[in-house]
């Protein structure tokens, strides 16, 4: 009772990334709460599964093993963790904001009357007195996200209702096997007690997923502009760079909504985290949703020519000049230094 | 089939996008003055979702709801600019502080006042918060099934077709009446003002903003109803007041802070041939590149 819920994807028996990165965190959240951390897993032919999560300090995986459940409808998910919560009183669930994190979460939060935080970059646990109400509230999840465009950082608590529900990125929060020998206990959940035929009213028809073609969480270089390059031919320079130095290209959000690059390489809170050996940020002011993306890099250097551009602040080296004119001086004269 | 009942749920946000240097204020406060209010960029898109399938079933109507302060009557007219049949202001003090899900129950319980529909529309996520939990919320609380992300939505006979935008591809879903369907922002974008429209609608106000008109204008709405917009308050809704508002928001607000990053010792220079050559050098040499 009163464990932390880990909603995990699955998809043809393989457990998402973004799911095992919560493992992670809510291990140790589970150590400083003194609680176990408990794995949901929804989804067709699961037997297995929780193999791939023991590693990283799941106490118990309940399976909801059923050909329907797969691919994800959200009624059917919703109704198994609506009635799961209930029985067993979490005091924390956790999901990625994925698609399906983002589509479920508020379905399973309007259900039980819960808050529930998007994107966080940050969790914690902590006390929170309310001032008002005289009232001090022990150990509560501390859900730390950028706001209002992230320009400022909010730390949201949720005093009186559980479960804390919270959705984080994937690459956010990192993915560390905690034991190979460390063993959990399964609960097969009894499907037809969870959902009704009535669930299933929305049925996949086709579906193409492909992988993406960026890396960008892979790559040990990341190159990525921002509204100062100006326009699509200017990230045709940088796409120039990257392919010259081998580094993956990014944007930052302003980028992206202006249409000088694509959504998937948006880098920040609503787009990727990346820690990378090298970031070169191209023209980036540094709004704080974007440097919650990127600041955990080991060396970044900012191109600017504004002198005051927030970014420039966590640079090691900073660079004042036009991107246009950087760009072709950076390629040219690293090929002269490998020649 | 006499149409669908369709309506659309849309919010009024500071433009966020075009952040300047004056939107924050000295002590760390967001300055919302120096923000224009929008129509939220992915409600537009629901709206054009919408109109489309109001065209292709005539009979259709298609009503817009938004809440928000008197000011958000804007966004009402510009939603009956380019094809909305009318629309409903929920506005009081009793909403203020709401989180999505004091949010969602507000506009459920307005829903359910103006007349549950066929189909809800709304945008994906707003751009102010950026949580994407208000549609799926007011789903869940009206019992209606959802389709998030969609960018193409058909309906025939009573089956309805969403093309959905994921993030490592598409799916096709199939679903029935009644839906609720949040609209990804790679759907078309919404059509401009119908000049006609304007001009039909241009005087279309709340009670609020006619307050202070004169006599000749209140006469005017009785004779034009279809210029009133309708103002929903807390006392028209059956509605729980703990519900509503700060009280019935889960999620507190503990702290917001302006954020000042760890300043790192930085090596400032120019961008001189110079400075260029002697950092690619550097950076090849400790292996930081190649």
């Amino acid at each position: 009772m009163n464990n932390i819920f880990v909603y995990c994807e699955v998809e043809g028996g393989v457990i998402a990334d973004v799911s095992l990165e919560l493992c992670t965190k809510g291990r140790k959240l589970a150590d400083q709460l003194h609680c176990q951390l408990e794995a949901v897993v929804i989804g067709a032919n699961l037997s297995g599964v929780e193999k791939q999560l023991y590693p990283y300090g799941v106490d118990v995986v309940n399976i909801a093993d059923d050909p329907r459940l797969e691919p994800y409808t959200t009624l059917p998910h919703t109704s198994v963790m609506i009635q799961l919560i209930r029985e067993e009183q979490p005091q924390i669930a956790l999901m990625g904001a994925t698609t399906i994190g983002r589509d479920l979460g508020p379905r399973v939060s309007s259900a039980l009357h819960s808050g529930l935080t998007a994107d966080c970059t940050s969790l914690e646990i902590g006390d929170h007195e309310d001032k008002k109400n005289e009232k001090v509230y022990k150990d509560l999840l501390y859900q730390i996200r950028p706001a209002f465009g992230g320009n400022i950082i909010a730390t949201i608590v949720n005093p009186d209702c559980r479960p804390q529900m919270a959705t984080v990125r994937e690459g956010v929060m990192k993915k560390e096997i905690l034991s190979k020998h460390y063993v959990g206990t399964v609960k097969n959940l009894e499907v037809s007690r969870y959902v009704n035929d009535s669930d299933f009213v929305v049925s996949v028809i086709e579906r193409h997923m492909e992988k993406s073609k960026v890396n960008l969480k892979g790559s040990s270089i990341v190159i990525t502009g921002g509204y100062g390059v100006g326009s699509r031919e200017g990230f045709d320079q940088l796409f120039e760079l990257a392919s010259v130095i081998g580094a993956e290209v990014g944007a930052s959000r302003a980028a992206v909504d202006a249409g000088f690059a694509d959504h998937d390489r948006q880098i920040g809170q609503t787009g990727v985290t990346v820690r990378p050996k090298l970031y070169i940020a191209f023209g980036v002011s540094g709004q704080v949703q974007h440097v919650a993306g990127m600041q955990e890099s080991s060396m970044i250097i900012s191109v600017n020519n504004d002198p005051k551009a927030p970014i420039n602040a966590i640079a090691d080296y900073v660079i004042q000049g036009d991107v246009n004119d950087v760009v072709p001086k950076m390629i040219k004269y690293y090929k002269k230094n490998t020649k | 089939m006499n149409g669908f009942k369709i309506i659309v749920l849309a919010k009024q946000v500071p433009d966020t996008r075009n952040v300047g240097k004056d939107a924050m204020k000295e002590d760390g406060t967001v300055n919302r003055a120096a923000l224009p209010a929008i129509f939220n960029p992915e409600d537009l898109n629901a709206l054009e979702q919408a109109l489309r399938i109001k065209e292709a079933h005539p009979g259709s109507t298609l009503t817009i709801l938004t809440m928000g302060p008197g000011r958000a009557a804007d966004i009402i007219r510009e939603a009956l600019f380019r094809g909305a049949d009318d629309g409903f202001l929920l506005t009081d003090r009793a909403f203020a502080g709401s989180d999505t899900l004091a949010t969602s129950y507000a506009l459920a319980k307005a829903i359910e006042k103006i007349g549950r529909p066929d189909l809800i529309v709304c945008g994906r996520q707003a751009i102010d918060g950026d949580t994407a939990q208000v549609g799926p919320q007011v789903a869940e609380k009206l019992g209606f099934p959802q389709i998030t992300y969609a960018e193409e939505v058909n309906i025939e006979g009573d089956v309805v077709r969403v093309k959905r935008r994921l993030e490592r591809g598409i799916e096709i879903v199939k679903a029935s009446l009644p839906l609720l369907i949040t609209v990804n922002g790679s759907a078309p974008e919404c059509r401009p003002r119908n000049a006609r429209m304007v001009m039909r609608y241009k005087k279309a106000t709340t009670l609020t903003e006619r307050q202070s008109a004169n006599e000749d204008y209140l006469r005017m709405y009785t004779s034009h109803p279809y210029l009133n917009i309708e103002e929903i308050g807390f006392k028209d809704l059956d509605a729980n007041i703990d519900d509503c508002g700060l009280a019935g928001s889960p999620t507190k607000v503990k702290k917001i802070e302006n954020v000042v990053f760890q300043a790192k010792e930085s090596m400032v220079m120019p961008a001189t041939d110079h400075h260029l050559d002697a950092l690619m050098k550097e950076l090849i040499i400790n292996h930081t590149l190649g």
